[in-house]
């Protein structure tokens, strides 16, 4: 006789894979030794922020007040010195009644910046719009002209000389390194090699050593008298270095173009400009933003070696602004924080940006 | 419809273009060269001339005479002998030796802490890919200069004085004025046990590459690991003992305004140290946790059904397809980082570039000093460069 139905014994639910709880058995407690490694991490990390927050909040001194802040050495910050010389530090040297000058200027150029990194702006207009851009940034921070006093170059400094340098070197850059790019992938071959030993030369020495040119040797290259400031000596400087870079970033992005493009280009008749100008370029270009976004936040990082040729951007700010006072000198390390923040701010959204626009890139490319 | 309709009718051959035409891309092509080359020319010329002109008015000399005169000044730490009757080569020689120092110590740590790092990104414990990313995201987008002078700061001034150093076992001591270890009192155990290594290396090596061939001709993996791990541990050990177990140490001891004794790094050194280190190694992590990401899962999945553990599935088949993709960028964060030790003149730390920069000042020579700190860098850059093409074409896949 055949057996009865014997149904076998149910099966369990299956494990739950979303939510909180499996999400931390699987991802920090999966095993002994990754549980006791979580334990450990955690324990260190605990003990870290409550230091941090005991110096940091708890026991910082947040008032103007040097001598409030030297009862709390050792124990807690003293952010005051920030109230006390923020501004300072932001401005350099800048005349006191004129700050709302820079102020404009810096969120003009900023503003500007951001303008560029939106895709409905990527057309011919942006070169005119940078061009009257700078312009009025400089006749902003300058002065000299519509009433506005003049304020020479050597009293610039702070954030708006770090963004200054930053963001002018990248726009002057930028075109010479599309040419270098273009010259180095010409098939004629004097050309080729001039634009191969301006990139291998650049890259191969540190911008400092170009900063130090740009201070002791570009007087002598002028003519007697003729030394232009310093500020545009150390434009130019950065400048070629940063164009050597760049160039070097456009070139990757030709190379993604098929040789079929330029072929079918020069098959309707366009000349090798037109080529490269209404073929070429635009479908390489598009594809180094991310590149060159990169670019410029290692050029917006770079930009504080300037301080070694004394220029006062920001680090240079800080420490002439709490090196001439006794009583707020022993609290440099609030201020390097602060200038930290203010660094980590700008090349993390500048750095979330590229991601993003990577991201957008993969997916069009990826249909 | 015959056959000779279907073929066009012969047309007269193309006219040969005007050789000399400026419509014909040759012509044009050499023109631009040219005019190109001319433009450098005049250019290099005027500034060239512009220079020698400069220099006759302000009375600089130039030239690299001065190298042979006595510096004038000293130099905070060396590992050569100076003292500042030496001539100005010797300057820049000692230069080049710190910054060196720094930098080789400085890359061997970060490759170290930067791979740690980027396998860390893959770790299966969330919290150490957590820390990990923010680590990297936290070191890159600070300027590498601005780490410099915080690391610089803290040594120099939140740390205890000389007569009070943080101390570990009394061996190394930890103060303002650096970091002081003991030191070996190099005996003949000493020099025994080095030898031994020498001989564990060779033979190691040796041992490695006849279990290779065996492993080939029979299909056995050989136990080289634990072979060559006690042939280095051992021969060393068997010289040392030979030698009279030499242990004696010279320790460093607390004196009345410094540490003395034993070895020392200064501060400046650490600084430059600690912020090349940090800085570079989130840049190494990056490189490292791109090469990893790159090699396809297929390939892990692929070795684990063939049985390979997960550790040899790492050593023969992930990372050898890695590597292809992280050395190139990694040599590139290697010349960052040695030119990057070129900002050791923010905190004071003697490098070449201190060195050159203490001499225009005292010179005013400064085409000839920042022409030695360009050359220095650049046959570094460039000689790093040829070797990792002839690396890459020795790596390169080989397609079929």
């Amino acid at each position: 006789m055949a057996d009865a139905f014997q149904p076998i014994p149910p099966r369990a639910a299956p494990a739950r894979v979303t939510g909180a709880l499996p999400w931390l058995r699987h991802n920090l407690f999966s095993s002994v030794a990754n549980a006791l490694g979580t334990l450990l991490l955690l324990a260190v990390l605990l003990w870290a922020l409550t230091a941090a927050w005991r110096w940091g909040v708890a026991n910082a001194v947040f008032a103007a007040d040097a001598d409030q802040c030297q009862a709390a050495r050792g124990t807690g910050a003293c952010w005051g010195v920030i109230r006390e010389k923020g501004r300072f530090i932001l401005m350099g040297r800048y005349p006191f009644a004129e700050h709302w000058r820079p102020v404009l200027a810096t969120v003009l150029l900023l503003g500007l910046v951001v303008a560029s990194g939106s895709r409905r702006f990527w057309n011919a207009w942006l070169a005119g719009l940078w061009i009257g851009g700078l312009a009025a940034f400089l006749l902003l921070m300058g002065g000299g002209y519509f009433g506005l006093t003049k304020v020479p170059t050597d009293l610039w400094g702070g954030l708006p000389l770090t963004v200054l340098l930053s963001v002018v070197s990248m726009a002057l850059a930028f075109p010479l390194a599309v040419l270098v790019a273009l010259g180095r992938r010409s098939n004629l071959p004097a050309i080729k090699s001039l634009c191969v030993i301006y990139i291998e030369l650049v890259r191969g020495v540190p911008l400092i050593s170009v900063l130090f040119m740009a201070s002791f040797m570009f007087p002598l290259f002028l003519p007697v008298g003729k030394s232009p400031d310093v500020l545009i000596r150390v434009v130019v400087g950065i400048t070629l270095f940063a164009a050597a870079y760049m160039a070097e970033i456009v070139r990757g992005g030709l190379q993604t173009v098929g040789r079929g493009q330029a072929e079918a280009a020069a098959s309707i008749g366009l000349s090798y400009w037109q080529t490269q100008r209404k073929v070429i370029l635009p479908q390489a270009l598009a594809a180094v933003v991310p590149g060159i976004v990169n670019n410029f936040i290692a050029l917006f990082k770079d930009t504080s070696l300037v301080t070694i040729v004394s220029l006062y951007e920001l680090s240079g700010a800080l420490l002439l602004a709490l090196g001439a006072d006794p009583d707020w000198r022993p609290f440099k390390i609030e201020g390097y924080i602060f200038i930290v923040a203010i660094y980590f701010f700008f090349c993390f959204l500048m750095s979330r940006y590229s991601l993003g626009i990577e991201r957008r890139l993969a997916r069009s490319s990826s249909r | 419809m015959t056959e000779s309709a279907l073929i066009a009718p012969r047309r007269a051959p193309p006219r040969r273009r005007q050789a000399w035409s400026l419509r014909s891309r040759a012509v044009r092509g050499w023109l631009y060269q040219i005019v190109a080359v001319a433009v450098v020319v005049a250019l290099g010329w005027l500034l060239l001339s512009n220079t020698l002109e400069n220099m006759r008015q302000r009375g600089i000399q130039s030239g690299f005479d001065f190298l042979g005169q006595p510096a004038g000044f000293d130099i905070g730490e060396s590992w050569l002998r100076y003292d500042s009757n030496d001539p100005y080569w010797k300057a820049f020689l000692v230069g080049l030796v710190n910054t060196l120092r720094v930098a080789v110590t400085g890359i061997v740590l970060a490759t170290v802490l930067g791979t740690l790092l980027g396998i860390g990104r893959f770790s299966r414990n969330a919290l150490v890919r957590g820390l990990c990313y923010g680590y990297v995201e936290l070191m890159r987008n600070i300027p590498v200069l601005l780490q410099l002078l915080m690391w610089y700061l803290l040594l120099s001034e939140y740390l205890p004085a000389a007569d009070a150093p943080l101390t570990l076992g009394h061996m190394v001591f930890l103060s303002k004025n650096g970091l002081s270890y003991p030191l070996l009192v190099w005996e003949t155990g000493h020099t025994l046990a080095a030898a031994g290594l020498l001989i564990a290396i060779a033979a190691g090596l040796w041992f490695a590459r006849a279990a290779r061939v065996r492993f080939a001709h029979t299909g056995t993996p050989q136990p080289v690991a634990w072979i060559v791990l006690l042939l280095l541990v051992g021969l060393p050990a068997i010289g040392w003992l030979a030698g009279g177990a030499p242990h004696h140490l010279e320790l460093p001891r607390v004196g009345d305004f410094q540490v003395e004794g034993g070895g020392s790094l200064s501060p400046e050194f650490l600084a430059v140290l600690l912020g090349l280190w940090f800085y570079t190694s989130a840049y190494i992590a990056e490189v490292v946790r791109a090469g990893i990401a790159s090699v396809p899962a297929g390939q892990q999945e692929a070795s684990a059904s063939l049985g390979l553990s997960r550790w040899r599935t790492m050593r023969l088949v992930v990372l050898p397809q890695a590597l292809r993709l992280i050395v190139p960028p990694l040599t590139n964060q290697f010349l960052n980082l040695t030119k990057n030790s070129s900002l050791a003149v923010a905190v004071g730390y003697p490098d070449l570039v201190s060195i050159a920069n203490t001499s225009i000042n005292q010179t005013g020579r400064a085409v000839e000093c920042i022409s030695i700190i360009m050359l220095v860098y650049l046959s570094t850059s460039l000689g790093t460069s040829l070797l990792m093409n002839w690396f890459n074409r020795r790596a390169a896949l080989k397609e079929r």
